[in-house]
Formats: structure tokens, sequence, C-alpha cells
């Protein structure tokens, strides 16, 4: 049986059947509205209980590698524990703290959250499956994407308290730096694909022409996944939130579900980073060629997000936190330099593919082995060179004249 | 440029790497701490006031509840100071058992101690639980022999409570066996852990002279290079007897406080393999009456907690209660170095230098 010949295997044409009868038996406009509100439905679909599911698997294979056994108590496995806790928050009192300030309090949730959902518009779950194909589908998902800076700092400054406006001020300086390099490393493969369009990037991954990315972009995909676990708030550089020093950063003053807002939000992003990692690196909706006439495109492409989501959990699971200006430096002095010379490499690369005569499949094997070899000597000199800096606290009679705490400590 | 001012941060007691109730009063500038006032007394109970009420043998719980995660060395220290002032006797058969809780306890203490500490640089716990999987063997053993998990007032004037019980042995020989592989295993995850050391090799020094200066002890003082280790400098029970080494830092950074604790483990594990091997039959328990009158007089009595020396200083008048009980303890004298350690470092800093002092609240407010 060929999977392929059925809408289950190629949703992209359901919806493409609707604008057609659309367009032929109803009203012109019917022909745009419906099939975007279809595709939203349909994108909300996915979202909505991914977002139940990640919270479950996070928790579930956090407890693995902590040798505990996560929530197990509410539904089989634990699977509706995510459910218990939704209506919990939704049930929760929404506290406002007295001093602060009103609307950007209460709009923050809301404008980390649209940006987070914004997102998946461009990405492609499959072939014709993406909500809306841009041409520049990358420059819009990096100009979405660091909306989410915004929510951070109203919700930091907004709460009227010193964690979260800390948590701001980080947040400002960690998604600004980071922003650079993530672009950067996008560079390489828009360089390879020739287009800013996500679906022509994963066409351009097909087994047919090129290979999936990662195969000659190593680099650009580590600076890439660096980077974007810095902007969607993962452990080793969760500095935003991290807990162990500012409480729980920009949501700090937050309960209920505002504070649910902030997560929902929050793992929206996480998983269209891993979306936009498969997309760009890891061929997108393509398989293993000879599963892939049985397994439908956009299973593979949520499968590749899960995975992901995965690997974004063993880190968190494994690492402790790096400190703030560790992670300043590790961004203009270690991810910067790398991209900029990735972007060389990969350009001269292209003017070279465009000039050969070698077989595709003999250049680009020859091209991962270069790029392979060329990142580990880039990442090991470049360590060698620029140090991680160590015991540089600031000069201490300097901060001593900064001022001292007053001698009486004032009673509460 | 503009005009920027330090603020004032408070930090605790509701934290969540404030272990218990600690307060942190903090002056910052920016992130970098400019002023730093430690603040106690929120687990404030009176112990010593309440000891001055009772008979000897009723203060040993109190010592339970001062160092929760350590309470072995606490009942150890106290019996040891009640010892010295009423003249009573210890088998040789509870000695050496003092010495195996003492050691294993000092284990499952610094397994909590730098479980905390690594959650307190970030971690998400992971390195955390797998030290707790450790710790809870050890409560089992605990727990075989006092009936207890966490406060065990095991140890009594003149001996133990009573003699281990025959299961207890193939389980600690076992627990000894194991305990290398896993420090082992702890080492791998995090001695060679690149963020770990940027952020903990080099941060918040405390130079020897000012360790010493501050009174400080254990794993803070020997973190700063001082070779000072009671087992050593004044062997009680039968510390003497067994071959061990006192690991000792470089510069008393975060990382040397870490790593002396770590391989304190090691050694503890040297102590229990001899002590096991060596340990006579005999009657381990308790020679004298529950209820009993010292004679007029005074007795300091301290031995070598996880946290450093723990003393007790008993005055007597001749009744059935102490007529002064003074408690040295060790979080509170090493967590007043704190200050010299912080100022100049990052927020982050400051959580991680109070993790490294591995402070138990209990005993600091007492």
């Amino acid at each position: 049986m060929d999977w392929r010949d059925f809408y289950i295997y190629h949703l992209g044409k359901v919806n493409e059947s609707v604008r057609s009868w659309l367009s032929a038996h109803a009203a012109g406009w019917t022909a745009y509205v419906v099939p975007a509100i279809l595709g939203a439905i349909l994108l909300l679909v996915f979202l909505l209980p991914s977002q139940l599911m990640v919270v479950w698997i996070e928790r579930r294979l956090i407890a693995r590698f902590q040798i505990r056994r996560g929530p197990n108590r509410v539904g089989p496995w634990g699977l509706l524990q995510s459910i218990v806790d939704a209506i919990k928050l939704l049930s929760k009192e929404a506290i406002m703290p007295r001093y602060a300030d009103k609307w950007p309090y209460l709009a923050a949730p809301v404008v980390g959250f649209i940006p987070a959902i914004l997102v998946y518009a461009v990405i492609p779950f499959g072939p014709d499956l993406a909500f809306a194909d841009l041409n520049i589908g990358l420059l819009y998902l990096v100009a979405i994407g660091s909306y989410s800076v915004i929510s951070v700092f109203m919700a930091g400054w907004a709460s009227s308290n010193k964690y979260a406006l800390i948590s701001a001020m980080r947040s400002v300086a960690v998604l600004v730096s980071y922003e650079i390099p993530n672009v950067l490393a996008l560079v390489g493969v828009i360089l390879l694909a020739g287009s800013l369009s996500l679906t022509d990037i994963v066409r351009a991954q097909s087994s047919g022409s090129f290979t999936w990315f990662i195969t000659v972009q190593p680099l650009a995909f580590l600076i890439f996944f660096i980077t974007a676990s810095a902007e969607v708030n993962r452990t080793p550089v969760d500095l935003i939130e991290a807990e162990q020093e500012i409480v729980a950063g920009h949501h700090t003053e937050y309960s209920g579900m505002k504070f649910g807002l902030f997560y929902v939000a929050e793992y929206t992003s996480i998983l269209a980073a891993c979306a936009v990692m498969s997309t760009l690196f890891f061929g997108g909706w393509h398989g293993i060629p000879w599963l892939e006439r049985y397994i439908p495109p956009w299973i593979w492409f949520i499968a590749k997000i899960y995975i992901f989501f995965a690997v974004f959990i063993w880190t968190r699971a494994t690492l402790p936190r790096l400190r703030i200006d560790q992670l300043m430096a590790f961004a203009w002095k270690f991810l910067i330099p790398l991209s900029l010379l990735n972007i060389l490499v990969t350009a001269v690369e292209v003017l070279l593919i465009d000039n050969t005569t070698l077989a595709p499949a003999v250049w680009m094997t020859l091209l991962a082995v270069v790029n392979y070899a060329l990142a580990a000597l880039l990442i090991v000199a470049w360590s060698r060179a620029f140090r991680m800096p160590r015991r540089r606290s600031a000069d201490i009679p300097e901060v001593r004249r900064l001022g001292a705490l007053p001698a009486e400590t004032p009673s509460y | 440029m503009l005009k920027t001012e330090p603020y004032v941060l408070n930090m605790g007691p509701q934290h969540p790497s404030t272990h218990g109730v600690f307060r942190m009063e903090l002056l910052l500038d920016g992130e970098t701490v400019v002023d730093m006032r430690p603040i106690m007394g929120y687990l404030h109970r009176g112990i010593e006031k309440l000891s001055e009420e009772r008979s000897y043998t009723q203060c040993i719980p109190f010592t339970d509840r001062m160092d929760y995660l350590s309470s072995m060395t606490g009942n150890l220290s106290l019996c040891l100071a009640i010892e010295k002032l009423a003249g009573i006797e210890v088998s040789e058969r509870a000695k050496y058992l003092r010495v195996i809780m003492a050691e294993l306890q000092r284990i499952a203490s610094h397994l909590f101690g730098v479980g905390t500490f690594i959650d307190d640089c970030g971690a998400s716990g992971t390195p955390f639980l797998y030290m707790l999987r450790e710790r809870e063997k050890l409560i089992d053993l605990f727990e075989m022999a006092s009936g207890a998990r966490l406060t065990y007032s095991y140890i009594r004037p003149g001996g133990v409570m009573r003699d281990v019980p025959d299961e207890f042995w193939p389980a600690v020989r076992r627990f000894v066996a194991e305990m290398p592989r896993y420090i082992d295993e702890y080492e791998q995850l995090l001695t060679g852990n690149e963020i770990l050391r940027a952020r903990t090799i080099g941060v918040g020094i405390l130079p020897r002279e000012q360790a010493i200066n501050a009174s400080a002890s254990g794993p803070v003082l020997r973190g700063s290079g001082v070779k000072w280790d009671l087992r050593k400098a004044d062997p009680y029970c039968v510390y003497d007897r067994f071959d061990f080494d006192i690991p000792t830092g470089k510069q008393g950074d975060a990382f040397d406080r870490y790593f002396v604790r770590v391989q304190e483990m090691r050694q503890s594990v040297r102590i229990l393999e001899q002590a096991i091997r060596d340990i006579p039959s005999g009657d381990p328990l308790p020679k004298v009456a529950l209820f009993f009158h010292p004679p007029a007089g005074d007795a300091y009595g301290r031995s070598e907690t996880p946290r450093g020396e723990l003393g007790f200083y008993l005055v007597s008048d001749g009744s059935i209660a102490p007529y002064r009980f003074k408690i040295r303890s060790p979080s509170f004298i090493n967590i007043t170095a704190l200050c010299d350690m912080v100022v100049g470092w990052r927020i982050a800093d400051a959580v991680a230098i109070t993790g490294s002092i591995d402070i138990v609240m209990g005993e600091v407010d007492r």
C-alpha cells in the first residue's frame, strides 16, 4: 500500500483542495479566509496538545535522568498531569503586586505568547504544509523570534520586584548579544540553499540534490543550538530565570494563568527552536529514504522536533549554569567570531560548488569531511586562545568605594 | 555617563538557595556585590538556655536538631564534653562504633553539602539527586542502628544507645566497597566540568591568614590550605589508630572547598574500612545512669564534624543539669567570613560561595 496517495500523507493537499473548491463554488474571498482559519486551527491542534505532552515528557525524562519516577499518579503514566496542572493554574487567584505598573504587568504574558506562536506561521511541517510560505521566511522568523525580549522586559519592569528587574536587565543583555551569532549561524544555510524561504531550504536538503545541512554545517548547527537555548532560556544559559539566583526572574510576581502563559510561551518557543533546527539542519520533513513512503512527512517533522526537545532536556539535566559575564564573553568572543568564520568558509565552498565538475555525492562527502575537521579545529583553537574568564572579580577597593550598607539594620 | 547608584537586595530568608532561613542583605551595583551583611537568627530556638534546664542526657536530642544533616557528630561532640566533665569511661567497642557512625555521617553530610553546592551553581538537581541516592543508603544504616532516620540521639554519655544489629555489618561493608566507585562517578560528572570550573575556580577566595583569623574550621579552613583537622590535631575516640590523610586546597576558592569535601569522602571510606576490620567485640552500652551529677567544674569537648570544629563548653555546679551550656558551632563561625568572600563578585557567585561554605541554619542559629 502506498500511503502517498492519501490525504493523511500529504496534509497540505487538504488545504489546496479546499482552496480550489471554494474558488470554484463560492465567493472569491472565502478561498483565502477559510484555508487560513483551517490552517490556524491545524497549528493549534498541534501546538496545544504538544504543550501538555512536552511538559509531561520533560518532567518524566528529567526524572529518569535524576533516578526518580516523575509524575505517575494522574492518568496512565501520569499523562494527565499537565492537564491537571493547567486546571490548577486557571483556578488560582491572580495576584498583582500593589506597586506594579498595571498595564505592562497585565500585557506582558500575552505579548510574550503571541510572537511565540507567530513563529510557526512560516515553519513547513510538510510539503505545502506551511501556514504562510513566505519567500523571506527566515527573516520573518528571526524578526518575530526576538520579540520575546519585550515581554520579559515588560514583566520585569512592571512587577516592581528587584529580582524581576535584574532578570529584565539580563534578558536585554543576553538576548541582544545572542541574536547576533544566532542570525550569523543561519547565513551559512542560506548561502547553501540560496533562499530565505524555509520550504526552499528543506527542498534543498532533499536527498536528490543535497543531503541534510548538518553534514556540511556542523559549526553553524552547534552555534545555533547554543544561541537558541540561550534565547529560549534553557540551562546552562537560562540566566533570565536562574532559580538559584533571582528566584524566577521576570515571572516571580506572576501567579495563576498569567504565570502559566509565560510557561506556555516558553515551551512554544522551545518547540519553535527545535522546529527551526530540524528545518535548517536536519532536512525538515524528509525522513530516512526507505521509510519515507510509509511515514507521512509531517510525522517525520514532528518526531524531529521531539528529538531535539529531548536533547534540550538532556543538557538541562546535566549542566550547571554559566555566570552572566561568562555568558556574554562566550557570545562576543567565541560564538560571533566563529560564526563569521563559518560564513567565510561556506561562501568559499558555495563558490567552489558552482564551479566543480565532481559528482555531487563525492563533492558533498569531501565538503563534509573538511567542514567537520575545520569545525573541530576552530573550536579547539579558539578555546585555547580565549579561555573562559576566570578568577576575575571586580576591583575590590574600587567596588568598596561605591558604598556600604547602613550600619543599623532597619527593623521589619 | 549615566549616573548610577547601588541598591539593596534583600536575599532571603525566603529564597530558593539560602539553605533554609539565611538572609543576606546585599548592596549591589548592577550585578556586582558592593557590600554584604549576613543576618541570622530566624531559626533561633534557644538551645543553650533550654539545655540548662535539662539533665546532661536530655541535652542530646538538641544536638540532633542543631546540625540536622550530621546528627551523629553533634551527639558525639556533646558526649565527649560530658564524658570529660564527669570523667566517664567508654568501652573500646563503643569508641569504634562512634568512629564508624561519625565517618558514615561525614560522608552523608558531604554528599548533601556538595549536592546543594552544585545546585547553587545552577545544576537542575541531577548531581544532587545522585548524591541523595547514596545518602539514602547511609540513612538506612543509621535507621538500623538507632531507629531514626535523621535525629538519631545514638551516641550517649559513656557509650552508644545500643549495639548495632547483625544485618548492619553486611550492609555497611557493601556500602564501603561500593562508595569509591560512586565518588568516581560524581567526579566524572563534576570535577572536570568546564562550566563548574569556570564558575568556581578562583571565585570567593578566602586567603589562608584570613581563614585562620576568622577562626574558620572544617573544609572551609582546609580549602584555604591549612592542614588542621581535630581527628589528627586532637585525636578523640580512636582516630589516632587509623591511617588517613587530610586533604587540603591550594588557594581557598569555592572549587577547593568542593574538592576538599570530595577527597574527605574518600578518606572517610578509608577510615571506615579500617574501623570495620578492627572493631573489637564487647559491650558498647553506657555504664552510667541516665541521670548523674558531674563534679563542679568545666570542660570543653570538641570533635571534627563535617562542617568543622563543633565544641561544647559545659560548666557544672554539681547539680543534675549544666550550669552553662555554650556551643561553638562551625557553621556560624564559617559564615562570618562570607562577607570578605563575596564582595566584588556577582549575585550568582554570592549564591555559589554561600553554598560552598555548606551552612546548616539549625546550627547557625541554634
